[in-house]
Formats: structure tokens, sequence, C-alpha cells
């Protein structure tokens, strides 16, 4: 690992221990929410879902130091962390999963994990990967042009950085100073093609000085030191030194898709390997080595959470499907008379 | 009120509209310092201020898509994109983007942008300056293409397009710039998009055409009336997307013959669109194939003046022969 890691005592970083428990309740949930939407998958309920288990600490870590009451998301479709952050409530993700009417991302229009929310602010992405990141850029263009004291938080996996579209975001947000702080989770594998084949540098992050910003890295499995860089990177952002982008080295668990078999390209001793580093556990030990939590705690927390999976699911699989007479709306504006 | 060309219409209605809303920005290559390659924003820059005239890095992708970030956070973006011929790097975000965002959200979320672009020949322009892109989008579900032909229908259908609440491609032809000119209505004129335009009355044919063939068919038109007697009614139709597919089949039912004219290569181009509505609508009410005169089934034009004449009048008159052919086929 290139990765430098960072004890980050929560004090300094002006983190009570209400901030610390939230923080890890979003990462168990996510870790919840992950392994059961893979079982509705297996039961034959849900066509495709979309792992994310390995990256809830860089996840959770970078979108705890946004500001949920003005700044703008625009996550990949494995940011389940981010999108729980966000807002997004675990009936509201299974609605996703289940392709039902009331999915806030898109009526069951799009693939689970597409996310999106008005309310929340979290903006629509598509599966071509990368195309959302001049989004982010114009989003962030907006925010300095209309006076927001706001940024834009923009997560792609590290082979969303081959893209033309990265580097033509990237160069448009730095040339301007944009408020906009891009976020690469990179978990060593695009799909089955490793990073050595994506590209010829070892860090994605050194890419940030061929277009005039600072790029650091940080261990994907410390939510505490991807807090700290994303605040630092949101400060800048602010004071209008414009962005910054940081790489979180992470690792995936499981398969790319439902659909995809990861054994055909990495070993399980890779595997159960970087499963040693497990950031929901470097977060609960953490916690229970500085008082703010005691197992017993940690257990009941699990138990109430798998409670409320368990009601969202029930209650999502009962929502009403999407009326096949609406697949013709809304490829255009309605006239709100009609 | 006196006669403008096309261009300057373009520029007086950017003006206007940007001078009324701080929501409109201008963003792409060259827009700011030079005022854009045909001058359609020549001082802009020092009227309007860097953060409005963009001077964008050289990237059709990033234009479209950052336009997009700024359409989905409270501005109005028009993109422009220096040539149509340079726009194939934004394909992906025009089409899986743009066009896509309101209904891929149910209806929450949609881009209110226009994309700006110079296209067809006739300038020299060769392979890469002249070509014709708007079958590619026309094709799209969710996106508006519209082509005006004459300065008060730039004027009017460029408005509209800034007010659209879903994006416009907004298919400028360069040839028609400073060639073309006429009365534009003063104050706040508007066409709507989506509506063709009868702009020559006629008995004997129904000519349907957009951009710059609508002049040559109007000049044709004239040429035959005068020699032969032949009423040629001509279709402007302005919307590619959405088409008028009335205006035209009532056309086409009055006087019972069809001939579809674009400056594009004829296969699979726009006339492939409009001559399959004819023959569905309006088959018995013909009396004579329906006849498409595109452009030859080569990349674009060829940049000698010998071959880019080929291309754009294939032979002496053509469209005069053609229309003859078909009045009396």
């Amino acid at each position: 690992m290139s990765a430098q890691v960072t004890e980050a005592p929560h004090e300094t970083l002006g983190l009570t221990p209400e901030d610390l428990l939230r923080m890890h309740r979003h990462m168990l949930m996510a870790r919840l929410i992950d392994e059961a939407s893979l079982r509705q998958n297996r039961m034959g309920r849900a066509p495709f879902v979309v792992p994310v288990s390995g990256h809830e600490g860089c996840q959770i870590g970078t979108a705890s130091a946004l500001d949920p009451d003005t700044d703008v998301w625009v996550p990949y479709y494995r940011d389940l962390g981010v999108v729980l952050v966000a807002g997004l409530t675990p009936l509201e993700i299974f609605l996703g999963v289940f392709s039902k009417a009331d999915d806030p991302a898109s009526g069951g229009r799009q693939m689970p994990s597409h996310w999106g929310s008005k309310r929340l602010r979290i903006i629509s992405h598509s599966s071509p990967i990368a195309t959302q990141v001049p989004h982010a850029v114009g989003i962030a263009y907006a925010m300095r042009y209309r006076g927001e004291d706001a940024v834009v938080g923009s997560w792609f996996g590290e082979g969303a950085t081959s893209e033309g579209d990265w580097h033509e975001g990237l160069n448009f947000a730095a040339i301007h100073a944009l408020p906009v702080i891009f976020v690469c989770e990179n978990n060593e594998y695009a799909i089955s093609v490793r990073q050595d084949k994506q590209m010829a540098v070892r860090d994605v992050s050194s890419r940030a000085v061929g277009y005039g910003m600072p790029g650091v890295v940080v261990d994907g499995s410390d939510v505490l030191a991807c807090y700290r860089e994303m605040r630092t990177a949101r400060r800048r952002a602010i004071a209008g030194e414009g962005p910054t982008l940081i790489e979180c080295k992470t690792y995936r668990y499981l398969p790319h898709t439902s659909d995809d078999d990861d054994k055909s390209y990495r070993s399980r001793e890779e595997v159960d390997q970087h499963k040693h580093d497990d950031p929901i556990d470097r977060f609960t030990t953490y916690l229970v080595d500085h008082g703010v939590l005691d197992h017993e705690h940690v257990q009941a927390t699990r138990d109430e959470l798998k409670a409320q999976v368990d009601e969202a699911i029930t209650t999502a699989w009962a929502a009403p499907d999407p009326d096949p007479a609406t697949a013709l709306r809304h490829v255009f504006a309605e006239d709100p008379g009609a | 009120m006196s006669p403008t060309n096309l261009v300057t219409a373009i520029r007086d209605t950017l003006h206007a509209e940007m001078a009324a809303d701080d929501r409109l920005v201008l963003l792409g290559e060259d827009v700011g310092a030079r005022g854009g390659v045909f001058k359609v924003s020549e001082g802009f820059l020092e009227e309007f201020g860097e953060a409005r005239v963009i001077d964008t890095p050289l990237a059709e992708s990033a234009i479209v898509g950052v336009a997009i970030g700024m359409a989905l956070h409270g501005m109005i973006p028009i993109a422009e994109i220096e040539f149509a011929d340079f726009i194939h790097p934004a394909f992906d975000q025009i089409v899986s983007e743009a066009a896509r965002m309101r209904y891929r959200t149910n209806g929450d979320w949609g881009c209110p942008m226009v994309i700006r672009a110079p296209c067809g020949g006739g300038i020299h322009g060769a392979l890469y300056h002249s070509q014709s892109i708007e079958a590619f989008y026309a094709h799209v579900p969710g996106l508006k293409v519209v082509m005006p032909s004459t300065p008060a229908d730039a004027a009017g259908l460029l408005r509209t397009a800034i007010r659209d609440p879903d994006p416009v491609l907004f298919l400028e032809h360069k040839k028609s710039y400073r060639a073309i000119t006429g009365e534009v209505p003063a104050g706040d004129h508007v066409e709507p998009i989506g509506a063709a335009a009868v702009v020559r009355q006629g008995t004997d044919l129904s000519v349907i055409t957009y951009g710059y063939e609508v002049h040559r068919c109007l000049d044709a038109a004239e040429r035959i009336a005068a020699d032969h007697q032949v009423s040629v009614e001509i279709v402007d139709v302005r919307s590619l997307a959405p088409l008028d597919r009335e205006t035209i089949l009532t056309s086409v039912r009055k006087t019972s013959r069809a001939m579809v004219v674009y400056e594009d290569n004829r296969t699979y181009g726009a006339g492939a669109e409009i001559a399959a509505t004819i023959a569905e609508e309006a088959l018995f009410d013909l009396d004579a194939p329906i006849v498409r005169v595109g452009g030859p089934d080569i990349p674009a034009m060829p940049y000698a003046a010998s071959l880019e004449h080929f291309y754009t009048e294939p032979s002496p008159d053509h469209l005069y022969r053609a229309m003859l052919d078909l009045a009396h086929g």
C-alpha cells in the first residue's frame, strides 16, 4: 500500500462523539444494505445490484465533510455510502433496487444505484463512465456565479480517470478555480482491468499537478483520514482556492456487480487479505479504544439497523410498480396544465 | 426596419436575451476575446464580462457537459460548437446526458440549454467544415433540433430555444450567415419550435426542405414558374425534431406530388423520415412517387471548388430539372 496511514484523532477534526456515531451508523448501514441487496438479487427479486462493501470508509469519510444543507452530490454507481450521508433512506434505496414507481432516482427507469434526488441535490447520472464529471464542474461554476457558499462533491473510480470527460472536467475546474472536490475511489480494478493496465502512474492523485490543483492520497479504509482530506479540500474550495483531487486507496470485497464473477480476475487470497483492513472494523476499534462505543452497543446498533433494512425491504417490495402507461412520459417537459 | 443578415439576427437576439436575463451565459471556443469565429458574440465579452462569456478549453465534450451542469443549477447556458463538424466528441453528452436527463429522472430534472452549431457547406470548408449533422440528432428522443433559413426565423426560433425547458440543438447554415438577408420583426419576436412554414404557395408540387436548400429551391421554383408555368409550393421544415407532419401532409395532399430536398448525404438522412411520413399518411393522395434530392453518399464536401460544386449542385439546375420531372411525371 502506498497510502499514508494517518491516525486522525477526532478531536483535532472537531468531531463530536455524536458525529462519530452517525458516521459509524452510516458505514454499518451501507454494509447491511449491500449484503441485503445481494441476497435479494440471489432470491430473484432484484435483477441487478451494485456492491459497495469495502468502500464505506472513503465514501462516508469524504461525504461527511460536506454540508448536506448546501452542497451538491455527484456520485457514481458504487456510492451507496455517499447517498446515505446525503440523506437517502433505506426505503428509498430499496425502492430503487426493486425499480418501483416511487424510486426517487428515476421511478424505476434506470438500473439500481444510478442515484438521484432533487430534494437532496443528488445529481442523476448515467452508465457511461465519467460523463458526470463535467456536470459537477458546471454546477460548481453556477454556484460561484450565483454567489453560493457551497461546494460540489464528485466521486468516481480509478477507471473513470482514463476517460476524456474526466480530463476535460478537471482541466476546466482548475482553470476557473471552481468549488468542486474530485474524489477517486481507487479499488485497483475497473471491473476486471487492473490499475497497471489502466494507467502508467502509481497514484491517480499524481495527475493533479498536470491540471494545476493539489492531489492527495489517503487511506480509504481510514474514515477519519478521508474526512480530514475532504474537510481541507472543502475549506480550500469555499475560500476560492479551487478544486482538489483526493485519491482514496480502497478495495471492493465483492464482484463489480451482481452479474460479475470476480474469481475470473483476482484470487480469493488477495480479497481475503484486503478484508483484514475492513474500514468498519477499523473504525469500530477506534471508537471502542476512544471510549465512544462499547461492543454491546455495536451489536445493538447492528440489530437496530438490520431491523430498519428488513422493514425497508418489506415496504419497498410491496410498493407499486411503475404504471406501463407512464413509459411515454417526461421525454420533454410536460405542460403543467396538461 | 431595415433588412439584416442571418448572423446579425442571431447576434442581436443573443444580445437582447442576455441583457434581459442574467441566468444566460455563452460558452465555447473563441466566443470571448475573438467574439466567435463568425463574430456572433463580438463585443459580448466587454459588455457582459468574463463570467458570462466564457472562452473554454478546446474540448467539445466539456463545453456541453459543463453546460449541462450549469443548466442543472439554475443557469441557462448557450453552448457554441465552433463548427458542427466538431460536435462529435460531445455526442455522448448530448445524447446520453442532456437529452435523457428528464426521462431518466422521471421528470424531476431538465436541461434548459441551447447548443448552437454552424453547419452545412458551400463555403470551401472541405470535409470538416461543411458537415450536415442534423440526422444524427433528430433521431434522439428528448432533444429538439431546429435549423432556420431566414433572419426572422433565426431570431424567433433562437428566442424560443433559449426559453425552452429542454435542450435544443440550434443549427445555423454557414452559407446563410451573410448571404441571406431579410426583415426581422422588432421586439420580442418568437417562432414556435415544431412548426414548419409554407414559404411559397403553389399547386403543382410540394418541395419539403430546410436550411440553405430553401433558398436554392425558391430560386428554382421562380424560374420554373416563369419558364413552364409550373406552380411549386415550398415547405420550410425549420424544426427537424419535433417534425411538423401536419403542415407537410396538408401541402402534399393539396399538390399530390412531393419532393424532399436536403443537403446532407442522401442515405438515412432527414429526407428518409419525411418521405416515410408522406408514404405512410398520404400515399393515396399522390400522383407520382416521392422524390428525394440529397447529397451524394460521400463524406461531406471535398475541398476543390469543382468537387464542392459537384456536391452542392451536381449538374446544372438539378433542382430545376428534378422539379420539372416530378411536375410532368
